[in-house]
């Protein structure tokens, strides 16, 4: 395969010699995402990869203008390729979840988890749960509804930012906006209470 | 609700880490192509752009998406 510059791949790419273009880019964009989602993806990696990297053409077909020269193409490329590959495996992974089964059941009682843990210091438990109980309460009476949801789907439910995003009918940009307002908001909470971040997870180290 | 040790000792990382100014998912990944060459070149990338290694350090998504992109380029360094 011919090695090309930036401006040659885009020359390429737009112009008579397209469709050798696009073979070339096909071969190094599989090539990639073969390395990189092999560890991932555990059956029909190679059919997988060439429907992510068909995907992927189309998009930096349709986004070239938007390169702005920063990287080599390539880079570029592939990092649109591995957006396309995640998204899709994402969406595959989480098709099945809602937002409410990751949310945590409001039993109404105050018996945290930590008193299972073996901490054992009964001073250190105690301070525990006293911070999560206060926490807990935060989330609830500081945070709006969509900031406390987003905030646990993604920090206790482990789901991917985009899938939340879409479940709460927003885009990643919006809700990762909406995320660092909830942060803010919980430190400035922490502070009026005369606590910092760093000493209630101290108070949580064993 | 039922937060855990756990649950509640990352939510307070995330608290820590947090700034006046961050990126978006969006801006991350304008300058992550160009982040992550630097890094592979042996530059500290973090240093010269901390703007974007503070939203990886926030952002699971968004960091799993470069770990991938690291992964991707790693094919071709023989
Ligand atoms: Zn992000």
């Amino acid at each position: 395969m011919q090695t090309r510059t930036n401006s040659e791949w885009l020359n390429d790419l737009r112009g008579p010699d397209q469709d050798q273009a696009i073979e070339d880019l096909r071969k190094v964009l599989k090539r990639g995402l073969i390395y990189s989602l092999s560890s991932r993806i555990k059956t029909d990696l190679e059919t997988q990869v060439d429907d992510f990297v068909q995907d992927a053409i189309l998009r930096i077909l349709d986004k070239l203008d938007t390169f702005r020269g920063e990287s080599r193409f390539t880079t570029w490329a592939q990092k649109v390729a591995v957006r396309v590959a995640f998204t899709e495996l994402r969406r595959q992974r989480w098709k099945d979840i809602s937002l409410e089964d990751l949310m945590p059941e409001d039993s109404g009682d105050f018996t945290p988890l930590v008193l299972a843990d073996p901490s054992p210091n009964p001073e250190k438990r105690a301070t525990q749960t006293i911070m999560t109980e206060m926490i807990e309460t935060m989330l609830k009476e500081d945070l709006t509804e969509r900031q406390r949801t987003a905030m646990l789907a993604i920090m206790k439910g482990g789901m991917p930012l985009e899938e939340v995003a879409r479940r709460m009918d927003t885009n990643r940009n919006a809700l990762y906006k909406l995320l660092h307002d909830a942060r803010k908001q919980m430190r400035e909470s922490l502070l009026e209470k005369g606590l910092t971040p760093g000493e209630v997870i101290e108070a949580f180290e064993i | 609700m039922k937060l855990s040790s756990e649950d509640i000792q990352k939510m307070m990382e995330a608290v820590k880490m947090t700034r006046e100014h961050e990126l978006d998912c969006g801006h991350c990944y304008d300058e992550i192509d160009q982040f992550v060459e630097m890094e592979l070149s042996g530059k500290n990338a973090a240093e010269v752009m901390p703007l974007v290694q503070q939203h990886l350090d926030l952002c699971g998504a968004c960091r799993e998406e470069y770990q991938a992109l690291l992964d991707t380029l790693k094919a071709f360094i023989d």
